[in-house]
């Protein structure tokens, strides 16, 4: 089968030699590739790929960041002229950067920071999110006693998305209109804890509750179940992100006002076009849309930003015609709902 | 706790050994009380109200549940590091079912009234195998539970994630919901009714222990003891469902109800919760294990063989299908969790149960189940879930970090166990 394969590669090779010799290779290293959502991101990379004639090598390191390292080598050794890298640890991956630098191969941090000014840092704006998390709940609800459910707390993106949610309602804040009456961090990003912090926060508050800041959808999904038990569902409104299916239906459902939708296939898209025009030798400061920005550690690293889409009632459309949830599922158990759910 | 008197001369008359009660149980309860009067005061007098009360044994089911297995696992000198992951297992099996298999793929539609039940089915079959083949591997191959229920933690933890290629499954059918907690209750007619029976039920099974002694020529307790505990049975039980009556349901739940039904609430109508599901299920659960544990054969074998293993396989016992059964009981105890647990959230998600292991080893540990086999109780376990959610949500409440709460519980976890050590060396038991 080997030998078959290797003919078959000789005799493509020797048919067309020019347009493999162009032809570039990017290789992506995932972390954990088991997790459902990067599956659609790979398909993304691989559609920018073949649109730029470029060609797709991988790796999983299956959660393990010491497996990421020897993954990186073996796709440099694969002949990749360009690596996009999903890092399972934010440090323990630049071992892998020094070593691609070496070797003259730019890197693309997918999503997670890889914190080295030799990697050009790709992802969707945190602050961004608990921001629009923050409006779109202001927005129905400008008044009142404000509750904030926070993500994790060994997890800094929930601290990113607190202070975004912080910046849009400081002035509302300040002018004495709203209070925020509880907060609380959610031990693991889980549902369950989240509903018992909420429930705890409804009897604490005795019920004056007039708006829940969710972080995600999963918090978003255990303090509607809160307020399913006090009547106050659909009444309340509560934000979140990630466009969960189950978070889209309450969405529908009229139960959760806002889920925050960050687009992997935007991110996958625009990862493989980064990969490629690097690869052909443009600098990371050439690169459109690209900034310079300070890491939290302190590191000055070039960066791009995408702006993530808020889904409410008025634009659920958005997602079905994305083709990220068919429409059934959306509007499951939807009685009259909201386009397209009528 | 710490004053117990040397009880080591038994003729000693004592008033807790006239009583016949568990001097542990009642350190305890006491414990239990001192934190919900802590915590009382910290929420400014939140905390000891028939909501927050409420709120408490709703989500204390799911743990407790899974500790009462967790007592025989432990008792049988094993252990079960697993639980979370199969119930997470068995939530997914359970999600796909009723909102995917059935609908479907096998035509049903959605809401019919077949899909919870055949559901609930699917999801005890499904636990029971799971732990039954986990039990196998233990007892017939020969391989430590702490290695099999390891690998079982990453295994079903990770075919829950295959099964629902790691999304959120929901809504779940509202039937089904109903054994979670809030969304089913008994009401207040049918808690009363339910208060009263066990109340019989439990003073007949009194007498009828009493009668069964002196038949036998056994000491009994003295005729007003016997009288001062059924005093205290029945006022708990009709306390604990007074208090569970007094959880009023908010007006804007019965308005919507009524609304449902096409009709408009009444001027000042009120009711209260009763007894949810949930709470009936785990009550249910503990009675059916404490008499699995002190009144059947397979009760007393599970004990002996805890107690000293070598002996009890030498005295003709199949110890080894009895550790099948016993980790089957477990798988199916996890089942019955992930129905409360799901059902509670109102849909499956893909991280429910983790960390639940730890949680039901230590409400077991808590209880008074010692690791070194032979010795635990169904009531303590149940206890000692309660324990350990009344400091999680009273802090909750009181808005302590996270970083915090689970330092807490740690440190009550050690104590605990230190309490018991130096308690059962002063009485003797050890």
């Amino acid at each position: 089968m080997k030998q078959l394969l290797a003919i078959t590669a000789i005799l493509a090779a020797g048919l067309t030699p020019a347009a493999l010799a162009n032809a570039l290779t990017v290789g992506v290293s995932w972390s954990n590739f088991q997790e459902e959502r990067w599956k659609t991101d790979e398909a993304a990379i691989v559609a920018a790929l073949e649109a730029a004639g470029a060609q797709y090598i991988s790796t999983d390191a299956q959660s393990s960041s010491s497996k990421q390292l020897s993954d990186v080598e073996s796709l440099i050794a694969r002949g990749a002229d360009a690596l996009i890298i999903l890092a399972q640890d934010s440090e323990a991956i630049i071992p892998a950067v020094q070593n691609a630098w070496n070797n003259g191969i730019p890197v693309v941090g997918y999503d997670r920071l890889i914190d080295d000014d030799r990697a050009f840092y790709l992802t969707f704006e945190n602050t961004e999110v608990g921001r629009m998390q923050a409006r779109a709940i202001l927005e129905v609800q400008p008044t009142g006693n404000y509750v904030m459910i926070k993500g994790s707390p060994t997890d800094p993106n929930a601290d990113f998305l607190r202070n975004g949610q912080q910046e849009v309602l400081q002035d509302a804040i300040d002018a004495g209109e709203i209070q925020i009456v509880a907060e609380s961090y959610t031990d693991g990003w889980l549902p369950s804890n989240a509903q018992r912090n909420m429930e705890q926060i409804l009897t604490a508050q005795n019920n004056e509750v007039d708006a829940v800041v969710a972080s995600n959808d999963g918090t978003a999904g255990g303090v509607v179940a809160a307020l399913q038990a006090q009547g106050l569902d659909g009444e309340v409104p509560v934000s979140g992100q990630d466009a969960d299916h189950a978070a889209l239906n309450r969405v529908a459902r009229g139960t959760q006002t806002v889920s925050v939708w960050k687009d992997a296939r935007d991110l996958g898209q625009r990862a493989g076009e980064i990969a490629v025009a690097m690869a052909n030798g443009v600098t990371m400061s050439e690169i459109e849309g690209a900034i310079q920005w300070e890491t939290p550690s302190g590191t000055l690293v070039w960066a791009e930003f995408l702006s993530p889409v808020p889904v409410t009632q008025n634009n659920l459309e958005v997602v079905v015609d994305a083709g990220w949830i068919s429409r059934e599922t959306l509007c499951q158990g939807v009685v009259n709902g909201p386009a397209p759910c009528n | 706790m710490t004053d117990i008197p040397k009880a080591s001369s038994p003729d000693q008359p004592n008033i807790f050994r006239t009583l016949d009660i568990d001097t542990r149980l009642l350190g305890m309860i006491g414990a239990f009380a001192v934190i919900c009067l802590l915590f009382h005061l910290l929420t400014d007098g939140q905390f000891l109200t028939p909501r927050n009360l409420f709120n408490l044994t709703v989500q204390t089911v799911s743990v407790a549940i899974m500790a009462t297995g967790m007592v025989f696992v432990i008792v049988t000198r094993h252990i079960d590091l697993s639980v979370g992951s199969v119930l997470a297992t068995c939530s997914a099996v359970m999600a796909m079912t009723q909102t995917v298999w059935l609908p479907e793929t096998l035509g049903l539609g959605l809401g019919h009234p077949l899909i919870p039940w055949i559901t609930l089915l699917a999801g005890v079959v499904v636990g029971a195998s799971i732990g039954g083949f986990q039990g196998y591997l233990i007892g017939y191959l020969g391989i430590p539970a702490f290695i099999v229920t390891l690998g079982g933690l990453l295994v079903w933890r990770n075919v829950a994630w295959y099964i629902t290629n790691g999304q959120t499954v929901g809504p779940l059918d509202p039937v089904f919901q109903a054994f979670g907690g809030i969304s089913g209750t008994l009401g207040q007619n049918g808690s009363w009714v339910l208060a009263a029976v066990a109340t019989a039920a439990a003073l007949a099974a009194t007498w009828s222990a009493r009668r069964n002694k002196i038949t036998h020529d056994h000491p009994v307790k003295p005729l007003w003891a016997e009288w001062a505990l059924g005093g205290v049975i029945a006022a708990g039980i009709f306390g604990f469902t007074a208090l569970l009556n007094a959880y009023a349901i908010p007006p804007r739940v019965l308005q919507r109800q009524f609304e449902q039904r096409g009709e408009t609430l009444p001027e000042g109508y009120s009711a209260g919760y009763g007894l949810p599901i949930s709470v009936l299920l785990l009550i249910a659960v503990a009675v059916v294990m404490t008499i699995v544990a002190k009144r059947t054969r397979l009760g007393r074998y599970i004990f002996a063989m805890g107690g000293n293993p070598d002996a009890t396989e030498l005295s003709g016992i199949n110890t080894r299908a009895l550790t099948v059964k016993v980790f089957a009981f477990m798988g199916f105890l996890c089942a019955l969790s992930a129905v409360v647990a799901s059902a509670r959230l109102s849909f499956h998600s893909n991280d429910i149960g983790t960390l639940d292991e730890l949680r039901v080893i230590a409400a077991a540990v808590i209880g008074g189940t010692a690791l070194s086999g032979g010795i635990g109780t169904i009531h303590g376990a149940v206890l000692g879930a309660l324990i350990m959610q009344s400091l999680q949500s009273g802090m909750a409440m009181v808005g302590v970090d996270a970083p915090f709460q689970n330092i807490v519980v740690g440190t009550v976890l050690v104590l605990a166990v230190l309490v018991d050590i130096v308690y059962r060396k002063r009485a003797g038991k050890a």
